[in-house]
């Protein structure tokens, strides 16, 4: 686990996230310990509530955090603005965008708004980057068509090709496999995996797919509200780390196959 | 952008349509004048006919002006809410912006009658007429936007928008109660909207605020493309949504504030023109859609203006009926044809 310092994106200390509404705080989560490292595919999984989603839009500064430390890249990440986030890190969130009017390229080119002048013409570079995800993603087909007329897996598709657009050092994503077959999660963490290996990126997302991210992720975060077990996968089966993720009365693990049973 | 030679083409097509509409619009009226005549005006010759010259310098050129200024400048401002607010129905109109100019000036006209013990300041002139009706307008889209930060529901905030228009007139029906019969028959004129009533000067007073809200808008052109993913997504784009959003609330209200100041509410061209727009060039991308939208926007008014003369009969169509008449129909079509409205 000693991980090169160099080699850090995330590292997070005592992260508390929930909402701060009026003067009251509503915690969600706390005690959140883990650091990420560049090329590495890193999942975050929890029952439903347990605030995956809260955790991931608070690494990605949509929403503040209550208490704790998050570093980005050794810089705290109050002290990021927004164009210089921008250039570190990216997202693909549930939300659905604005504009479904979009053809998939344009949307793509909006990728890289952070890198563009104030009109935000392309440059030569910025076009040959939509082009390279266009060919990743495999959405040369799809590419003149509006996102109205995508299908959910598609525009999937289109929204990680975005980010790729965007090309920080980090990517986060919420529950980027919801709403696909198996085929299709399997198929695009497999290309997540990929990507994180191939050029180094960390790339982080939320997911109820755990027995598909034990087998594909490098690193998983357990997210249970207090001990938020960070390791990899085979070291969490040994510490029984996923023994205890979900009420014993109506499934349980089974450390030998990986995967979850239901009590008979 | 990769198809920009087909855009320059429509462009040019675009342009040529409006010096087309602009001359049509010039050599029609209650006095008609030959096109010949017209264009010949229009290059600085002299006409075999002075008092036509006269027409056409002192009355129809201004008026002419009057309608791009206004075409353009609310049209600009239909496609910046709609993208703002996230919203396809979202016009000056819609979301009260055009109720709060009307009430800036209906107090100015009116109230100023009414608390004329308390104030003294009886000179009404066309600056500060537009100042009351900006101001309006501004304070209108101030709430209207408080509101959309906090209620997601767009319904709620065109329910907003309709109260607007209600609170409006119960206080022009409480003014009007109380004052006097000049100061009424001079707000319900201004209320029917019109294009015809700007000297040179006021001509040049609108220009110069439609300008300032066109280069706000502007400069807002790259953080409005990034608001089509929607909030969360721009501001990962770095885009500085606080700065971004203050400056297309001001940039639409100093447009809508200052057209309504001195042309009157005009309905659908700021609902309809983006929507048009968007269905002919077939884009999304603010950086083709600003200057198709202000083009655009100016075209309707000319054909809705000269339509309101209607040829060689000497009245002359409220300008709003003309754009309602015309405007509803077309925002019905789009629906129909869409099913569904986009932005």
């Amino acid at each position: 686990m000693a991980a090169n310092h160099d080699n850090i994106t995330f590292s997070v200390r005592d992260l508390a996230i929930g909402y701060s509404l009026k003067k009251e705080k509503a915690l969600i989560a706390s005690n959140i310990n883990f650091d990420t490292i560049k090329g590495e595919l890193t999942a975050i999984i929890g029952i439903n509530g347990i605030g995956k989603s809260t955790l991931l839009r608070t690494l990605g500064k949509v929403q503040p955090k209550l208490s704790g430390v998050v570093e980005l890249n050794g810089k705290s990440l109050d002290n990021y603005k927004p164009i210089e986030l921008a250039a570190d890190l990216s997202l693909v969130l549930t939300e659905p965008i604005a504009s479904k009017n979009m053809t998939v390229a344009e949307l793509l080119a909006l990728g890289r708004s952070p890198y563009t002048n104030w009109l935000g013409a392309l440059s030569k570079e910025d076009v040959l980057k939509v082009e390279d995800a266009i060919q990743q993603m495999e959405l040369a087909k799809i590419q003149h068509k509006k996102c109205y007329e995508l299908s959910d897996g598609q525009l999937q598709r289109v929204m990680i090709a975005r980010a790729l657009v965007q090309d920080t050092a980090v990517i986060l994503l919420d529950e980027p496999t919801t709403h696909l077959d198996l085929y299709h999660k399997v198929q695009i963490l497999k290309l997540l995996k990929s990507i994180a290996h191939r050029t180094n990126k960390t790339i982080v997302f939320t997911t109820h797919e755990i027995e598909i991210a034990i087998q594909i992720c490098d690193k998983i975060l357990v997210l249970d509200g207090t001990v938020n077990a960070f390791d990899k996968p085979n070291k969490l089966i040994e510490q029984k780390a996923f023994d205890t993720l979900f009420p014993s009365d109506t499934v349980f693990f089974d450390a030998q196959n990986g995967s979850f049973k239901i009590k008979e | 952008m990769l198809e920009s030679k087909t855009y320059r083409f429509s462009f040019l097509f675009l342009l040529l349509i409006l010096v087309l509409v602009f001359t049509l619009n010039i050599s029609s009226g209650s006095v008609s004048i030959p096109i010949n005549e017209t264009i010949n005006a229009l290059f600085g010759g002299t006409l075999q006919n002075e008092s036509w010259s006269y027409i056409i310098w002192d009355y129809r050129i201004p008026k002419a002006l009057t309608a791009i200024l206004v075409g353009a400048g609310l049209a600009l401002s239909g496609l910046l809410m709609q993208t703002l607010f996230r919203n396809p129905l979202a016009g000056p109109f819609v979301l009260g912006i055009s109720s709060g100019a009307s009430l800036g000036a209906a107090l100015l006209i009116m109230g100023s009658s009414v608390l004329a013990s308390f104030f003294s300041f009886g000179l009404i002139n066309d600056i500060s007429l537009a100042i009351a009706a900006s101001i309006g307008s501004f304070l209108v889209l101030m709430v209207v936007i408080s509101v959309a930060t906090k209620v997601k529901d767009t319904m709620a905030l065109l329910i907003i928008g309709l109260m607007f228009g209600s609170i409006t007139s119960a206080i022009v029906s409480v003014l009007s109660y109380f004052t006097n019969a000049e100061k009424l028959q001079q707000y319900i004129y201004w209320s029917y909207g019109s294009l015809g009533n700007l000297s040179w000067r006021q001509l040049g007073l609108l220009f110069a605020l439609v300008l300032a809200g066109i280069f706000l808008s502007i400069l807002s052109i790259k953080s409005l493309n990034a608001m089509l993913l929607g909030e969360n997504y721009a501001r990962s784009l770095g885009v500085n949504m606080k700065t971004s959003r203050y400056l297309i609330i001001i940039a639409t209200g100093i447009l809508a504030g200052s057209i309504t100041a001195f042309a009157g509410p005009i309905a659908f061209v700021g609902l309809a023109v983006p929507h048009l727009t968007r269905q002919i060039f077939n884009t999304t991308d603010h950086r083709i859609l600003m200057p198709a939208v202000l083009i655009y926007g100016a075209i309707l008014m000319l054909i809705c203006d000269t339509i309101a003369q209607l040829p060689t009969s000497a009245n002359v169509l409220p300008i709003n009926a003309v754009t309602s008449i015309i405007g509803a129909p077309v925002v019905i079509w789009l629906l129909i044809r869409k099913r569904k409205m986009m932005f």
